[in-house]
Parts: C-alpha cells; sequence; structure tokens
C-alpha cells in the first residue's frame, strides 16, 4: 500500500518536473532532453538525478536551481539534485516531441538516431531545404553548430549529435 | 584503498583538473578577441568544454580528501608552484594560428587519453572520460579542419603556423611523461599508459601536419617540469588573473 502510494506520488514528481525547462531552449523540457535521469523519495525527502547535457554548459546550474524550486511550490523542502555522469548523456535519449519542437523553434534537431561519425539529413527549419552548408562547428551554444541554408540563405543553429 | 593510494588518486585527479583549467582560462581570454564572430563563439565554447571537465576532476578529487577543501579552492587558492598542469596548456595564445596548432596537439592527445581512461576501474574517472571523449571528437574535428586550412592557406598563414609548431614541439613530450604516482595508479589498473599513446599521437599528426603541407618540426629539445610545480613564467600572470576575485573577496559568490 505505501509502496504503491510512493510509486504514484513518484510518477506525479514526474510529471511536474516535466514542466521544467531548459533555460538557453525555452521549448525544451528537461524530459525532452532526457536529462530527467531518476526521481526517490526516501522519508519525505526528495532526490532527483540528473545527468549534464555539455560538461561545462552553465544551463545546468538553471536547471537544478528551477527543479528545486518548483518541488518547493509543490511543498517538498527537502530536495536534493545530484549529478550523474554514468552513462553520458546523448541526444538519442531527446524525445520526439523534442526534436519536432526543436524544428518549430528554427533549430534542426540531431540529424542521426545514433551518435555514430556518419551525420544524417540536415534540413533547414526555414524552409527544408536539404542544401545546407556548415558554418562552423559550434554556434550560440556548445550544443549547437552554425548552418546556413543555400536556399533561403537563412544562417540557422543545428543541435549537434553528441 | 590505503591512504597512500588514495593521495596517488587525488593528486591524479588535481593534475588532470589542472590541464583542464588551464587550457581552459587560455582559451577564454580569446572571448571578443576572435578573429571573426563564429570563431569567438567556437573558441569560448571549448572554453567553457574544459572548464567543464576541471570541474569533474576537481570535484571528484573534493570528494576523495573528504575534508572542508572544495572543487573552487582547489581551482582559486592554490599558487604555482602547486599548479600540476602540463606546460603546454598554460602558454599565452600567441596568435589564432598557435592557438589552434596547441589545441590540434591537445585534442590529437586527449582522443587517445580519455579512450584509455573511459576503461578505468574508477567509476568516476571513466564516467568524466566517456563524457570527455564526445567533446573531444568535435574539438579535433574543429582544429584538424583549421591547421589544414591554415597550413595550406595564404603564404603568411603557413608560415605563421610552421613557426607555431616550431615552437610547440619541445611540449609535446611532456604529455607522454609518467609520474610515479601516475605508474602505481597504472599498475592498479586506474590510469592510463602516456608512454604507450605516444606512437599513434606520433603518426596521426604526421598525418595531418602533411596533409596541411607544413613540416614536423625537428625535434632537438623538450622541457618539462609542469607535474612538479615548475611552470613558465606565463602562469603566474595567468593565475594572478583568474584567482583575482577569490583571492580580494574570499568566499565570495554570484
Amino acid at each position: 500500500m505505501v509502496a504503491s502510494n510512493i510509486k504514484a506520488e513518484t510518477a506525479q514528481l514526474f510529471d511536474l518536473l516535466s514542466s521544467v525547462v531548459d533555460p538557453e531552449i525555452p521549448v525544451l523540457t528537461l524530459q525532452d532532453l532526457g536529462v530527467l535521469r531518476d526521481i526517490s523519495i526516501l522519508g519525505g525527502k526528495v532526490n532527483v538525478t540528473i545527468t549534464p547535457t555539455y560538461a561545462g554548459c552553465p544551463a545546468m546550474e538553471a536547471m537544478r536551481s528551477d527543479i528545486e524550486n518548483t518541488l518547493a511550490d509543490a511543498g517538498y523542502r527537502e530536495v536534493n539534485v545530484r549529478t550523474s555522469l554514468s552513462p553520458a548523456w546523448t541526444t538519442d535519449w531527446m524525445t520526439e516531441s523534442g526534436r519536432k519542437k526543436l524544428h518549430a523553434y528554427g533549430i534542426a534537431p540531431p540529424a542521426s538516431t545514433s551518435c555514430g561519425q556518419g551525420v544524417g539529413q540536415i534540413e533547414c527549419p526555414q524552409c527544408g531545404s536539404s542544401d545546407v552548408k556548415k558554418i562552423s562547428e559550434f554556434g550560440s551554444t556548445a550544443c549547437k553548430a552554425l548552418y546556413q541554408c543555400q536556399e533561403c540563405r537563412e544562417p540557422f543553429d543545428y543541435f549537434k549529435c553528441i | 584503498m590505503d591512504s597512500q593510494s588514495n593521495t596517488a588518486l587525488i593528486n591524479y585527479c588535481i593534475a588532470l583538473g589542472d590541464d583542464s583549467v588551464t587550457l581552459g582560462h587560455r582559451l577564454s581570454e580569446w572571448c571578443s578577441n576572435g578573429p571573426f564572430l563564429e570563431e569567438d563563439l567556437a573558441l569560448t565554447n571549448v572554453a567553457l568544454d574544459f572548464i567543464g571537465r576541471a570541474r569533474m576532476f576537481y570535484a571528484y578529487a573534493a570528494e576523495l580528501e573528504g575534508n572542508d577543501r572544495s572543487e573552487d579552492d582547489i581551482a582559486y587558492l592554490r599558487d604555482c608552484r602547486e599548479y600540476r598542469n602540463l606546460l603546454i596548456n598554460e602558454l599565452p595564445n600567441g596568435d589564432f594560428a598557435f592557438t589552434m596548432a596547441r589545441q590540434l596537439m591537445v585534442d590529437v592527445f586527449d582522443m587517445g587519453f580519455f579512450t584509455g581512461l573511459a576503461k578505468s576501474r574508477d567509476t568516476m574517472l571513466a564516467a568524466i572520460a566517456a563524457k570527455s571523449i564526445k567533446e573531444s571528437r568535435y574539438h579535433l574535428r574543429r582544429s584538424e579542419d583549421w591547421i589544414k586550412r591554415l597550413g595550406d592557406g595564404t603564404e603568411e598563414s603557413h608560415e605563421r603556423t610552421q613557426a607555431a609548431f616550431n615552437e610547440l614541439w619541445a611540449y609535446f613530450p611532456e604529455m607522454f611523461a609518467m609520474t610515479g604516482e601516475e605508474r602505481q595508479l597504472h599498475n592498479s589498473g586506474i590510469a592510463v599508459d602516456r608512454g604507450a599513446l605516444e606512437e599513434n599521437w606520433t603518426s596521426t599528426m604526421h598525418a595531418i601536419l602533411k596533409e596541411a603541407t607544413l613540416s614536423v618540426p625537428s625535434h632537438e629539445w623538450s622541457i618539462g617540469g609542469g607535474r612538479d610545480g615548475i611552470h613558465t613564467e606565463h602562469l603566474g600572470f595567468m593565475l594572478a588573473e583568474m584567482q583575482f576575485l577569490q583571492r580580494t573577496y574570499p568566499g565570495q559568490q554570484w
């Protein structure tokens, strides 16, 4: 009985924290990104496990405090957010809805499903053309590269496979 | 783990953190000084990756120490002689060719090193390595691309890039030298055997230099000492700037 209550409460917390978004790309939730790895409740204390996207990503600190604030607003005072490095985060964990939201937001989503060497077809999020050119391996943040569409000439960010 | 091995492991983590933080800080000095906007962004993004890497090593060292010293204390409250980074990481940026030549040497090294460290018996070091190698793959693609463009570019870019490698070549042997503690850690399956990486590094570097129409510098002299805390004169100036805030306003936070 108690065990199933905790299970239900944990599921609720997953739903609750699904509303926390990436501060740099506010259309993506932590769940879309695959950053939210685990939630457990032990003796009234909530333990949340997240995994960093990039080692030096400054958004991680903001995500951590957003998680704490969201849980505090829901009445959870004792919260411990821990970072887990293994297994290392990969864009493979990004949800299908996350990829669609990125595209609609003007960022080309990771092109290949597996983060091997080969890169699939990158499409311009503005006009859909696949005639695109890489401008720089790094874009506005570490997770993105800078591309330009050869068709409509618009520059755009591409979320790299990692 | 006995206390001697624990100390060796802490020192190993700090040295690896020092390698990352010094290079990360150097790269961050390019912020707003890049040759053009995209490159400014790229240099500072790579800087962030290295600083993030340093944080992981320092945080683990602090956890192993189990006393009051934090990852920030390790970065901001040690002086030159306590820094254990390899000299190549602390050298001033020079021109863009010098920065990219150094980056290529380090990126090629890191690919081999982190592949080895990902197999470490120490699960935390293996996790840090697995994370780092994904980033190094992108770093290397960029530095390799730049060296080929600069080497096989204009007369001036070729000359400057060749001059950079000529100067940097004295610093590569230090990357493959093992300290006594490192050897112990290697024997217990924790640390990487640096010496074993040299052959692959050399052949990869030679191939890239050839494609970039650059010549392999003559290997006449080499320099080391970073792992013993004996540094170039440049590190002190760098730390003076990097540590200024914590030295002047101890414990200050954002």
